[in-house]
């Protein structure tokens, strides 16, 4: 088992008190997985994925326990995880595009990184080299400023800096939110390709974009208002969803011959309850078209219904 | 964030993580989130509140410049008369009759003081409201209007800038006889506007490119509208802390202009009596309580009012509070 | 109607503005009140620069804007006034579109200000209540409210109550649900729909095509300030003549139809580039495309009628947009 989070709780200090942004999540993952992890904004999935690198500014770590490749991940002791990030875990951020420093050659950036895990650019550079050429970039992109390269360029850059130690798990927050559809599938493509050659052994894709998970994870779980709804290999999750929110969720997406006259395509009315205080109960059962009594008295306990298939919801289980 | 630049590849503006659903929602991304402007909501009043009673540095300046406040209203009225009259024994020390002591020549130091104070106060209203006045008019038609308007404003800006206001000062006193307090209030409002200017120009540029002044714009809106209903109002902390700045450093001109003789003719200030006191050598003489209490005075209230700009500047902007 | 005539855009830069930039170049359509045109292009593209050329936020250098045969360029006062109350637009960041000082009804304010000085308190209330049951917001839970405690899908569809306010009858949508979440995109999109049943013309700006194709009667596809496509929405995605379509088409994560291998050359994800030694195929019926009065602007441009209604722009066009290839000799 590569990855083994255990009841994950993560809040926010705020002045209004804690938002409870991820409250209670309970996932593995297992060496060679993709797991996409989709939902809509402010349900926890990018703390989730924060979390797991660096816990810092407001974030608080409440309770739960991460393991990975068997060893206890210490996330919220900043100088104990220093040995962990990049080399074991890494991430590209959702803002990957500026976390390049404009004033500083990307060749010496890299140098820099490498040197605070007592690598040698010399040693390294070949592999760089290569994994550079991989993704379609030219070898002397080291030579340029970032300000040189175009946004996807960029992004694609990142990733081969992230994964240049071959870490055991990847964390790719919303990377291919900010890029045009043609970037789009070579960035997402070579996301699989890393983890076909072994670069990174397994990952978790953050994205509200579950079209582009379909085409490149495992597995896929749905989060919401900080809990997860449902978990499955993406096959079953697309033929087999359980989970109303999840249902919903796939038929609200438009694809390319489905027409406004011929099919009109439904939402989900209302919003995702507040964190601060969140509802007793299942905490979508305000938009639930399926809501009964008993969600709002007991939330309902992540389950599994079928092998690799587990889902939150009482109408399910 | 939608800016039509076509040569760069990856412009799509960000995720929807910066959708913020039911009012408390969580920050979406820990790295560098998308830039939201100078100012919060105004629903975020009472946090202002709350921070600014909680901030030693405003706190403490505030209460400085409140004292000299008092002292300067206060003052004249428990010295009326001419502060500059002959009243006392020459150069003598602190006493109970003279707080201050006197000057040589037998002049109250206490009531030249508080005169001097509201004199200073006065200058650095006038001199910083005019360059206030002259900065913003100037920075924001620059900013919005942009072109060849902007390339203008920005040439006369630099010229103003770089003009050294001394020489011109002494031009100036060459040709002006009797020099009042508003002369120099003057002089220094339309020669130290142009920093102000700039940095509003920029913070108008920043914001004319967001989508509410669009809009504001295909509702038919005029242009002046557009720059004081719906521009300045978001750049309203970022206005105020321009003034305190323009107000503490017109203070301060002022005084170092009086020290060396080319501030008003008659009259009193701060900055006079410690050109006075240098003239009469009340450094070598140990009358050390005629130039001691204005300069503590000067520092003290152009101190404080930095302090108080960075104090504010702390609250005002989120990013540079502590969490 | 609204129409567009080898408009174009160029932006100067470098030293002293040395370097002309090209953003949009010889652009040709027209919009018609009740349909929706959808505008796909990635970014660079120019299609905001449309968007805003035709909104008179940005000046066209050459080529002319039209409504019902006025050039826009031309009005001024109260003739602007009146163009605002026609054509007004709703922009892609919803929190950067009201200004965060003021409440969310204070956009309605503005154009009460200038249109509707007159109107009773009683008499605006309830414009106001109309146009915001249109939108299905409820009043209750909207007026009074300040940005920051509203959805994005909330504060959208009050900017698209504020066009219905002024009884619009065309609005330039540039992208404004990329912002939002999957399940309240659906239901601002849906709207639209609804809105153009009722005599809205629409000029829906994305770059996001399965909602292209979903809400458009005619799609056009720009690529570096030029058409490059344009015709009916299911021919243009069911038969795509222009490579770069084919690419976009096929670069799109579709829902039950997985990805093929990346190639090679792809892995740059540059897309679609124009061989410069590739004969264009539709050259041949370029040169012959006569002279006929209504694909006379168009052929001008560059594009060619195919089938009814369907273009295609030149397939290797030279750097400054004109045709580089070749006649093909087999036909």
């Amino acid at each position: 088992m590569s990855l083994q989070v255990t009841d994950l709780r993560v809040y926010y200090r705020t002045l209004a008190g804690d938002v409870k942004a991820l409250d209670g999540v309970t996932l593995g993952i297992a060496d060679g997985e993709i797991m996409g992890l989709a939902g809509e904004s402010g349900c926890g999935k990018s703390t989730f994925g924060n979390s797991l690198i660096r816990i810092e500014g407001r974030m608080k770590h409440v309770g739960g326990t991460v393991t990975l490749d068997g060893v206890p991940l210490p996330i919220d002791d900043q100088r104990e995880m220093d040995h962990f990030r990049f080399a074991e875990v890494s991430i590209i951020p959702q803002y990957a595009m500026s976390a390049l420093n404009p004033t500083r050659k990307i060749g010496k950036m890299v140098a820099e990184l490498l040197a605070t895990r007592g690598v040698r650019y010399r040693d390294a550079r070949e592999e760089l080299e290569r994994r550079i050429v991989l993704v379609g970039l030219s070898r002397d992109v080291l030579d340029r400023y970032p300000i040189e390269l175009s946004g996807g360029m960029k992004q694609r850059m990142v990733m081969v800096v992230s994964t240049l130690l071959d870490p055991s798990l990847l964390i790719a927050d919303e990377i291919t939110s900010a890029l045009d559809v043609s970037s789009q599938r070579a960035v997402a493509q070579t996301l699989v390709e890393f983890r076909d050659r072994g670069f990174v052994k397994s990952m978790i894709v953050v994205t509200h974009d579950v079209s582009i998970l379909y085409q490149i994870s495992n597995t896929l779980a749905i989060m919401y208002a900080g809990k997860l709804a449902e978990k499955a290999p993406t096959e079953v999750m697309m033929s087999r969803p359980r989970h109303p929110y999840t249902r919903l969720l796939i038929s609200s997406l438009p694809e390319i011959g489905v027409r406004f006259e011929e099919q009109r395509l439904s939402g989900i009315p209302g919003t995702p309850p507040s964190l601060l205080n969140p509802p007793t109960g299942c905490r979508f059962r305000d938009r639930c078209p399926l809501a009964i009594a008993k969600c709002a008295e007991e939330e309902p306990p992540f389950v599994e219904i079928e092998p690799g298939h587990s889902v939150a919801c009482w109408m399910a289980t | 964030m939608t800016a039509t630049r076509p040569a760069d590849d990856a412009q799509l503006a960000v995720t929807p993580d910066a959708e913020r659903a039911g009012g408390q929602g969580v920050p979406g991304g820990l790295s560098a989130p998308p830039v939201r402007g100078a100012s919060e909501a105004v629903g975020s009043r009472r946090e202002i509140l709350y921070f600014v009673l909680r901030s030693r540095k405003v706190i403490v300046a505030a209460a400085i410049l409140v004292v000299m406040i008092v002292l300067a209203v206060v003052g004249p009225i428990l010295r009326p008369g001419d502060p500059n009259a002959l009243v006392g024994p020459l150069a003598s020390p602190p006493s109970a009759d003279y707080w201050f002591g006197t000057t040589t020549f037998g002049q109250d130091i206490f009531a030249q003081f508080v005169a001097g104070l509201g004199a200073s106060f006065l200058v650095g209203l006038a001199g910083g409201g005019l360059a206030a006045v002259i900065g913003v008019v100037i920075g924001f038609v620059a900013g919005y209007r942009g072109g060849i308007v902007d390339e203008i404003l920005s040439m006369l800006t630099n010229v103003v800038l770089v003009i050294p206001t001394l020489a011109l000062l002494l031009v100036a006193t060459a040709y002006l006889a009797a020099r009042g307090l508003l002369v120099e209030a003057a002089f220094i409002g339309l020669t130290s506007w142009p920093w102000a200017a700039r940095a509003i120009r920029a913070q108008t540029f920043s914001l004319k490119s967001r989508e509410f002044v669009d809009l504001a714009r295909i509702s038919g809106v005029s242009s002046w509208r557009v720059i004081f209903g719906e521009i300045a109002p978001n750049m309203s902390s970022y206005l105020f802390l321009t003034f305190v700045l323009l107000f503490g450093g017109a203070i301060l001109i002022a005084a170092s202009l009086d020290f060396i003789g080319l501030g008003p003719t008659d009259g009193t200030s701060l900055g006079l009596m410690m050109y006075n006191a240098v003239a009469w050598s009340a450094l070598q003489l140990g009358l050390w309580w005629w130039f001691v209490p204005p300069g503590i005075a000067i520092t003290a209230i152009v101190g404080a009012l930095y302090v108080m700009n960075v104090g504010l500047d702390e609250i005002f902007n989120p990013r540079l509070r502590e969490s | 109607m609204l129409s567009l005539d080898r408009v174009s855009k160029s932006y100067k830069v470098g030293l002293f503005g040395g370097t002309d930039l090209p953003a949009v170049r010889d652009v040709s359509f027209s919009l018609q009140p009740g349909e929706v045109i959808s505008l796909i292009g990635e970014s660079g593209s120019g299609k905001s620069t449309i968007g805003k050329m035709i909104l008179r936020l940005l000046s066209v250098n050459r080529g002319t804007i039209s409504h019902d045969g006025t050039d826009i360029s031309t009005l001024r006062g109260t003739a602007l006034r009146a163009y605002y109350r026609t054509v007004q637009g709703v922009f892609q960041d919803p929190f950067s579109s009201f200004n965060p000082i003021f409440k969310a009804d204070h956009v309605f304010g503005l154009i009460r200000g200038v249109y509707f000085g007159s109107a009773s308190a009683a008499e605006w209330e309830r414009r106001v209540d109309e146009a915001l049951q249109a939108v299905t917001l409820d009043p209750g839970q909207v007026l009074g409210k300040y940005p920051h405690q509203l959805s994005g899908g909330q504060l959208q569809r009050l900017l698209i109550a504020r066009a219905l306010l002024l009884d619009t009858r065309y609005l330039v949508a540039d992208e404004i649900i990329s912002m939002l979440d999957a399940s309240t995109r659906i239901d601002v999109l849906n709207l639209l729909g609804d809105l153009k049943a009722r005599g809205l013309g629409i000029l829906f700006i994305t770059h996001d095509l399965s909602l292209g194709n979903y809400i458009s009667e005619r799609t056009v596809i720009l690529r570096r300030g030029q058409i490059v496509e344009m015709g009916p929405t299911p021919a243009v995605f069911g038969k795509p003549l222009h490579p770069y379509t084919r690419m976009l088409i096929a670069s799109v994560p579709q829902l039950h139809v997985k990805w093929g291998r990346l190639e090679a050359g792809e892995r740059a994800g540059t897309g679609w580039t124009p061989a410069a030694t590739e004969p264009c195929r539709y050259h041949g019926e370029l040169l012959a495309s006569g002279a006929s009065a209504s694909t006379a602007a168009l052929a001008a441009s560059g594009l060619v009628e195919i089938e009814d209604g369907h273009f295609t722009g030149c397939v290797s066009p030279n750097a400054d947009g004109t045709c580089g290839g070749r006649p093909t000799t087999a036909s």
